[in-house]
């Protein structure tokens, strides 16, 4: 694999495009975790997940990016504000959101500590290796895929979402009282 | 383009998902953690789908069976959040108390 030195990196103009949606998305995944208010934090998991979308977009994979729009931020982030209404949660600023100091510094040296060997031995072992740029995906090409060798998994992941559909409704469902005999 | 710079947003959001799931207290809040996590995970699927070129897609198509799943989570674990909150009154993962021995 190729190479390119860091002031190469900074004259190409998809690297800025990079940045310019990568920060969103870490500072709304930033947000996310520490925000106060709950209905911001999963606004904000919003952001985030664009974010993650856009990226894919990037990088040519066109169908999982717009799969990752419809489902997360069609469908997942609608559940997550649902599920806050029924649960009446604290809508304004609450500081019961988090627990204490005493749990968050830990938390905190343990993320930075998984960022740092992560990143570190990622570095190592990769370095500045290129990817190619605009080189997209076509959709054909994964659904060949997709249906031909992976049909077997496609098949168990079709059943799994059937099986969590028939759990939640029997899960959420009121228990009726039982009728007398 | 190069491959560390997706990796390394990536590790950064799993962290951040990872910092999520241990302090947030409202069990809503833990599941969006979880998602993080697993968003982070997608970024490094695709990313090395594309570094290594495969003709499979093998890790784009890994990337949507992540994305069903974590609906499918999602689904449940509301489920259970509501079914949680139904009987104690509490969405809080600390006031979970009744296994405790």
């Amino acid at each position: 694999m190729e190479t390119v030195t860091l002031s190469e990196w900074f004259r190409e103009a998809a690297n800025w495009a990079f940045m310019l949606i990568a920060f969103p998305t870490l500072l709304g995944a930033w947000r996310t975790v520490t925000s106060n208010n709950i209905v911001r934090a999963v606004l904000y998991l919003v952001v985030s997940l664009g974010g993650t979308a856009a990226l894919f977009l990037m990088l040519g994979a066109a169908f999982v990016g717009w799969t990752v729009v419809l489902v997360y931020i069609g469908a997942v982030v609608i559940l997550f504000l649902i599920g806050i209404m029924i649960t009446r949660s604290p809508l304004g600023v609450e500081a019961e959101l988090s627990h204490g100091r005493e749990v968050t510094a830990p938390a905190a040296l343990l993320g930075v500590v998984l960022f740092g060997v992560i990143g570190w031995s990622m570095v190592d072992a990769f370095g500045m290796g290129m990817i190619p740029l605009f080189d997209p995906t076509l959709t054909s090409d994964i659904s060949n895929v997709l249906f031909d060798r992976f049909v077997i998994a496609f098949e168990v992941v079709s059943f799994v979402l059937l099986a969590a559909l028939i759990g939640g409704i029997a899960l959420a469902r009121k228990d009726e009282p039982q009728a007398n005999p | 383009m190069t491959i560390i710079q997706f990796i390394l947003v990536g590790a950064a959001m799993f962290s951040m998902g990872l910092y999520g799931v241990i302090t947030r207290r409202n069990a809503v809040l833990v599941l969006a953690s979880v998602e993080l996590m697993l968003a982070a995970v997608n970024i490094n699927l695709v990313s090395f789908d594309i570094y290594v070129q495969d003709q499979l897609h093998s890790g784009q198509i890994l990337a949507l069976f992540v994305i069903a799943l974590a609906a499918a989570e999602v689904g449940i674990g509301i489920a259970i959040i509501l079914m949680i909150y139904r009987n104690r009154q509490s969405a809080n993962v600390d006031e979970l108390n009744l296994m405790k021995g």
